[in-house]
Formats: C-alpha cells, sequence, structure tokens
C-alpha cells in the first residue's frame, strides 16, 4: 500500500474518536449455516438492535440478495428516494458463506434503492466482510438513517460489542482509511488479517456511481486488499449517510465455524472441485495465472469487445491491453484469492504502481486487478489502448470509490457526445473528450473525486446526462437514447451484444439493469448457435438469471461454477449449464443447511426472490415492458460508420433473414431496414420470455405465478393487483 | 460448402479443423469439436480432415461472463 502511515498520525485520529453509541450482545453460535440473528442500525438515532430471523425469511428468502430484499421492503415506500433517511444499505452473505472447504464461498451481496436506477440495486462482492459479520452472529447488517456527522460502525465479533464512532479525521479515500483502520483496530501485525473494512471514497460523494470497497488483510504483502461492491451506486448512498468506513473484526476462522450438517461430504465436494481447479484451470479458463483478463483478447477476436462506446467490437491495438500485458505487471503471480480455501484464485495485483497524476501523483501503489471489465470500460470502450493508464484509472476508481464499469460507458458516452458536435470545450471546461485522450478521461476523474467542473455532470451517470442534454442543450433525444448505453438508469457492462439477441434480452430484461451477473448467452446464442428459436432464448432466459441468482442467495461466487469445467462436461447434454456442478451445489446446499433440495428446487428458490425483486421494482415505479427497453446502440447499427464496419455482415442479414436486397440502397436506407426487423425481433423475444417467466404482456407476475411461489403475501398483491 | 454450429461456411481444399478454426478466430480455449457427429480430441485437430459437405459442430462450453 502507498501511504506512509506513522504511529503519530494513527494516535492522532484515534484520540479524535468519539464513541456516540455501544452496544453489547452474545455471538451467536452458527447452525446450519445461519446465525438466526440479524442486525439493525439506524445511524439519524444511533440506536442498535439484534433482531431475529425466522424460519419463514429463511425458507422464503434464503439469505444473501434475499434477505436484503426483505429487510429494505419493509424499510422503503414508493416515494422513497435513495438519499431518504428511510433507505437502507444492508449487507448479508448468505447461509453458504463462510465455508472454506468450497471455492468461492466468501461474498457478500448488498442491497440499496439506487441513485442511478431510483429502484432496488444488488451487489455481488468478495474480501472478508461477510464471513466475518456471519462468523459474529449476524447473518444481516441492516443501516438506515443518517448520520449527522461523519461516523465509523465497528462491529467486534469476539467480544461482542458494537460501536457507532464519530470519525472526523480518519481519510475518505479507500487506499487511505482501510490502512488506517486495520492499524487501529487490529491489536498486533498478526490481528491484523481479523479485519475486514468496508469503505468508499472522495467521488463517491460526489457522483451518483460510487461503489464500496470490502477489504482483506494479505499476509504476503502485509497490507489490505479491497474487492468491490461496484454497481448501482451504493457507495454514494454510504457517503450520503456519512458513514466513513464500517469496520467487523473476528479473531478464529475455522472450517466448521457455519457449523453445518454434514462436514465430511462438504469435504468431499471440495476436494473434487479443487482436483478439477489443479488438473484443468492452465488448459481451460487461466482463472489462476491472469484472473478475468483473458476475455479480452478472446472477447477481441470473436468481435465483442466494447470500442468507441460499443460502437465496434475489435480492435488492432487490444493486444496492448491484454492478458499477456497485464501479466507482466501481476507482480505475485502466484494464485491469489479474496476468501479462504479459494483455489480458483482470480485475484491478481500489481504492486509498487508509480501514479502519473492526481492527488498521489509520484506515490508508490497497490493495485488490485485490473479485471476485464475494467480494461474493456476504461480502455478499449474509451478508444484507449494503453495498460499503464488502465492500471492508474483502476486505482483512482477503487480509492475514489467509483464503478469502473458505470465511469468508462458514462466516459464512453461523453466522448460520443463530443466527437457527435453535442458537446464542445466550452461545455466541457476545456476538457478534449474525444476517444483515445487518456489524460483528458483521468482529468475527469479527478474532478468527479473533486466535485468540480465536468466531472460532477459525468459523474451523474448516462441517463441523468441524457435528460441534462436534451434540457440545457438542445440535444436531439433519440440520438442520445440510441447511444447512451443505460437501461433503466444503470450503465451497461463490457460486452457488445448487437450480433445475439438473447444477450439483448440478457441485458434489458434483468432486474436491476444491464449486468451480465444475470445471463451471459453471447456465446451459446451468436455463436454456438444452440438457443436458435424464440423459445430456445426464452428458456435460457428463465433458466440462466434463476440459477444465477442462486449464487447471491448463498454468499457464493460464480466463478467456480463455469469457469472450470469437468473432464466429462462436454459429454454431457447441457453442457453450458455445468451438470455436474449444479449438483455439487444442491450438494452443498443440503449439507450445509440440512434441507433436501433437488436441482429443480434450487431454481425455485430462485425464482421466488427474482419475482420478490420484480414486485419490488413495481412498488418504486419500474418494473414493467417499458423498463425492459433496450438502446438501440445494444441492438443494431445507430450510425452510418457502425454500419460499414460490418456491411458484409449486415447486408448479408438483410438479404437472407429480412427478404430485401441490399443493393442500390443508400447506408441510412439500410440501417432503418435492419433496424425495423431487430426492434421486431426483440420484441417478439420479450413476449416469449415474458410467458416463460409467468408475466404478463406488460412483465408483471401474473397472480397465479405469485401464489405457485409462495409470495402471496398481501403486500406483494397489494403492489401487483393495481397493474393487473 | 460445409455447415459450422448449423451454418453454412466455405469449404476449403485441405481444411482441417485446426485450419477451420484459425479461419473462424475461434480463440477460445476449450471447445468440443464434433464433424457429422463424431467427437474430435483437441490433439487431432490437426489432423482431422473436413470434408465438403461435413456437418461440423464446434462448441464453446460458456455461458458465463
Amino acid at each position: 500500500m502507498s501511504c506512509i502511515l506513522t504511529a503519530e498520525h494513527v494516535h492522532k485520529i484515534k484520540a479524535a474518536r468519539k464513541v456516540l453509541k455501544e452496544f453489547k450482545y452474545e455471538p451467536a453460535k452458527l447452525e446450519k449455516g445461519y446465525a438466526n440473528k440479524s442486525l439493525y442500525i439506524n445511524i439519524s438515532n444511533n440506536s442498535i438492535v439484534s433482531k431475529d430471523v425466522t424460519e419463514k425469511m429463511k425458507d422464503v428468502f434464503i439469505g444473501g440478495k434475499g434477505f436484503g430484499l426483505w429487510y429494505l421492503w419493509n424499510a422503503v415506500n414508493p416515494l422513497t428516494k435513495w438519499n431518504d433517511p428511510e433507505n437502507e444499505i444492508v449487507i448479508s452473505p448468505g447461509p453458504i458463506a463462510g465455508i472454506t472447504q468450497y471455492p468461492g464461498a466468501g461474498k457478500s451481496l448488498v442491497v440499496s434503492i439506487s441513485p442511478t436506477t431510483g429502484s432496488v440495486v444488488d451487489s455481488n462482492v468478495g474480501g472478508h466482510f461477510g464471513p466475518f459479520l456471519k462468523f459474529s452472529g449476524w447473518d444481516a447488517l441492516e443501516i438506515q438513517g443518517k448520520a449527522d456527522r461523519e461516523v465509523i460502525i465497528f462491529i467486534d465479533g469476539n467480544k461482542g460489542t458494537i460501536s457507532i464512532e464519530e470519525a472526523p479525521l480518519e481519510s475518505v479515500d479507500t487506499h487511505l482509511i482501510i490502512e488506517e483502520l486495520t492499524e487501529m483496530y487490529a491489536e498486533s501485525d498478526e490481528d491484523k488479517r481479523n479485519i475486514s473494512v468496508v469503505s468508499s471514497g472522495t467521488a463517491a460523494q460526489n457522483s451518483y456511481i460510487g461503489l464500496l470497497n470490502f477489504s482483506f488483510y494479505d499476509k504476503r504483502r502485509k497490507s489490505p486488499r479491497v474487492k468491490q461492491a461496484g454497481r448501482g451506486g451504493i457507495g454514494t448512498v454510504f457517503r450520503d449517510k456519512k458513514i466513513k468506513a464500517i469496520v467487523v473484526k473476528f479473531n478464529g476462522v475455522k472450517g466448521d465455524l457455519n457449523n453445518p450438517v454434514d462436514l465430511k461430504k462438504i469435504q468431499e465436494l471440495g476436494i473434487k472441485l479443487h482436483k478439477e481447479i489443479h488438473d484443468f484451470d492452465a488448459i481451460q479458463t487461466q482463472k489462476r495465472e491472469v484472473g478475468t483478463a483473458n476475455l479480452v483478447e478472446i472477447m477481441n477476436d470473436y468481435d465483442l469487445l466494447p470500442v468507441n462506446n460499443f460502437k465496434y467490437g475489435n480492435h488492432p491495438e487490444t493486444w496492448k491491453i491484454d492478458s499477456k500485458q497485464i501479466k507482466k505487471k501481476v507482480t505475485q503471480n502466484m494464485p491469489d484469492g479474496c476468501w479462504y480455501g479459494c483455489s480458483m484464485a482470480c485475484a491478481k495485483a500489481v504492486d509498487g504502481f508509480i501514479l502519473k497524476t492526481g492527488p498521489y501523483k509520484g506515490q508508490k501503489v497497490l493495485i488490485d486487478g485490473p479485471e476485464y471489465e475494467t480494461v474493456a470500460a476504461v480502455g478499449s470502450n474509451l478508444g484507449i489502448f494503453n495498460l499503464d493508464h488502465v492500471l492508474e484509472c483502476n486505482f483512482y476508481c477503487d480509492t475514489y470509490g467509483v464503478d469502473t464499469i458505470s465511469l468508462g460507458t458514462t466516459t464512453a458516452f461523453l466522448m460520443e457526445c463530443y466527437e457527435s458536435n453535442i458537446l464542445n470545450k466550452e461545455i466541457t471546461g476545456g476538457l478534449e473528450l474525444t476517444f483515445g485522450n487518456k489524460d483528458a478521461a483521468m482529468e475527469l476523474l479527478h474532478q468527479m473525486s473533486r466535485g468540480e467542473s465536468f466531472g460532477k455532470i459525468a459523474g451523474l451517470g448516462v441517463r441523468k446526462i441524457k435528460e441534462l442534454l436534451v434540457k440545457e442543450y438542445g440535444a436531439e433525444p433519440q440520438f442520445l437514447n440510441d447511444i447512451g448505453m443505460e437501461n433503466k438508469g444503470m450503465e451497461y457492462s463490457q460486452y457488445i451484444s448487437k450480433e445475439s439477441l438473447a444477450q439483448q434480452g440478457g441485458y434489458a430484461m434483468t432486474n436491476k439493469g444491464p449486468q451480465h451477473d444475470e445471463a451471459w448467452l453471447i456465446f451459446m446464442d451468436m455463436v454456438n448457435n444452440q438457443i436458435p428459436s424464440f423459445e430456445d432464448k426464452a428458456e435460457a432466459l428463465h433458466y440462466f438469471p434463476m440459477f444465477r441468482t442462486w449464487f447471491g442467495l448463498m454468499g457464493l461466487c460464480k466463478l467456480p461454477w463455469n469457469d472450470i469445467e469437468p473432464a466429462n462436461n462436454r459429454q454431457t447434454s447441457e453442457p453450458a449449464k455445468v451438470p455436474e456442478h449444479v449438483q455439487n451445489y444442491v450438494e452443498l446446499f443440503n449439507s450445509v443447511t440440512g434441507k433436501t433440495i433437488n436441482k429443480q428446487e434450487l431454481i425455485v428458490q430462485s425464482e421466488r426472490v427474482y419475482n420478490f425483486q420484480r414486485i419490488f421494482n413495481i412498488k418504486m415505479g419500474f418494473g414493467q415492458k417499458v423498463h425492459d427497453n433496450p438502446p438501440y446502440r445494444s441492438v443494431g447499427p445507430v450510425t452510418v460508420e457502425e454500419y460499414l464496419s460490418r456491411q458484409d455482415r449486415y447486408d448479408q442479414q438483410m438479404k437472407e433473414l429480412i427478404g430485401v436486397a441490399p443493393d442500390g440502397k443508400t447506408i441510412e436506407e439500410k440501417i432503418k431496414i435492419t433496424r425495423k426487423y431487430r426492434e421486431d425481433q426483440y420484441e417478439e423475444l420479450r413476449q416469449t420470455v415474458y410467458k416463460r417467466r409467468g408475466w404478463t404482456e406488460n412483465g408483471i407476475p401474473t397472480l397465479e405465478h405469485i401464489r405457485n411461489l409462495g409470495i402471496d403475501f398481501p403486500e406483494v398483491l397489494e403492489v401487483v393487483n393495481k397493474h393487473l | 460448402m460445409i455447415k459450422v454450429n448449423n451454418r453454412p461456411v466455405e469449404w476449403q481444399e485441405g481444411m482441417t479443423i485446426k485450419k477451420l478454426i484459425n479461419i473462424l478466430k475461434y480463440s477460445y480455449p476449450v471447445l468440443i469439436v464434433t464433424i457429422n457427429g463424431e467427437h474430435i480430441p483437441r490433439e487431432k485437430y490437426e489432423a482431422a480432415t473436413v470434408s465438403d459437405g461435413d456437418d461440423v459442430k464446434i462448441i464453446h462450453p460458456i455461458a458465463g461472463g
């Protein structure tokens, strides 16, 4: 880590702390993956309450994101805005979280009302906080209210104490505060690994796209590192509540703390997967070696890497930012995970990187990552093929508390607006926001941190910038809506979906917005052609979002599901589902909780929560057909240059699929014909998906479906009945 | 003409699975390949000849980004 933390500095900030409220409790012993208690903290009046987790909650909402949605549902009303005191941040790890025998079991789910979408958002994050929270006796942490001064919440899971502390002198930027708090709350160097900090940063308080960092202590580097809950602006909510950090301390991690019913079975499942990873990772996805960054060159090869605001899918200079180059920068070069026992070990870090810009210019820092999404978002999608820029931007996004995906997609949109003469230097305060201009892109981020100039505008995110450009500068709304890569107010993650109808739905028919963690079907659809009919695509858009929702109920990472595959997976009837690993998850859940689900019931568990989240959106004024409309850039070519870049393909499709001869037509005419066809295809897909999901033509879950799922609570029916 | 994943692809004299994968720029590290339903293991990609009219499947077993 970069900062030079002196004992004097730590003493000074410690001396300035003032305990505003202290609460003592008897840490619950976990039973079958649950503490059966959740922690409620209101920082408006400094109240701290221990709540019981009921059997019904566990049956219906399971844990993780399910618990978060249920608590938030009860906390807000349809008029609640993201910055109202009623809004909550709920962190919950899930019943499987914290096991150390099976890879990828250290996740937390964070739920809140989002500043960018105005509705409920969930974000999945690694680091040690979630398991430590559960081992401290809490299945979930709800934070409500708004503090009138800067505070830190500290949970000591061994002593059984919780305190809300005034924190006037601590830093806000993450790379500083995680060091300060790790030092302050640890009793020795050895004790530092027992600390995990949730923090954000200065740009989160000046933008709507703020993220939360969750720390874990790296013993080899002797430094805390971070993982991010990036999507939906929850870091902005965090800073609006005047929370500088949440700290949990727990000493005594062991493999059996969840008190599962069948530890031996969990060990067997874990050993089997560890062996697969050991034997096959090097010839499969190389997560242990390069993390997720290997996708950079793969996406480029398949024309799926976003370039210049998702106009194009590849670029000849991609090699400059691909995983081979990143590997040269990663300093540890050995498997590196974010939770104990994860042999998938996809975490990576760059040590000793010397910053070239910003307030920490000249300092040597540690950078966690970069992940594929970051490389694409702040690299190729901005037309920037410079790895040092990507690393610098990665560092500043993390420490300033900004989501790299939202920042990248927003900056790409601004760059296209600039090149289309919608923006100019006068409006941007002198920034020449052309594609490829790395200096302008970095300065925009620094301005966001300072809350000044055009960076403040950029921090609004794509949807609100579109509204502003129309209102203040008379921009043409349709063009902005076509090229502004957002849906429901959330910026798109980094895949080109134009040639995959299923993925267009996988992005726009999501609950929280276009994040690929619900469904990623591009290869099944565009490359493998395995789901050719509307019904096939709808089935995939039912199964995969439901299956992947399940990870968020449990506290699990998605990667060990299908970024490693058993040797015989190719011989199975549905290799895309990785059936053996699905069965592992069924057995893992049963072995922890003592319940007896099968793979069908696993999907039903998710379906309950998924449909509840859809209804939650409806409660907040969203969640209907109109909110599942994609921007046309995600469906087909908007501009002439974009059409020309794939003219052969589009002309051929016009002839073979649409039945229209392209000869003699202008590019503009061809764009129009292509658009009509593609939008009709999307509409037909949408109706097929709604039907498969048990929804009406307007995207509302039917009463029959709600009853079948057992979520027909009076308050749920009240919301739905208004729309049926 | 051959079919790859049920889509037409121009056949070339001397085509092998390895050459076909290169033409299609299929760089994903894990592929499931069949010719007319017969599985072709990775070590035989260079030797496996693709004839005109063959039905080739090159499946990328990936459903998650």
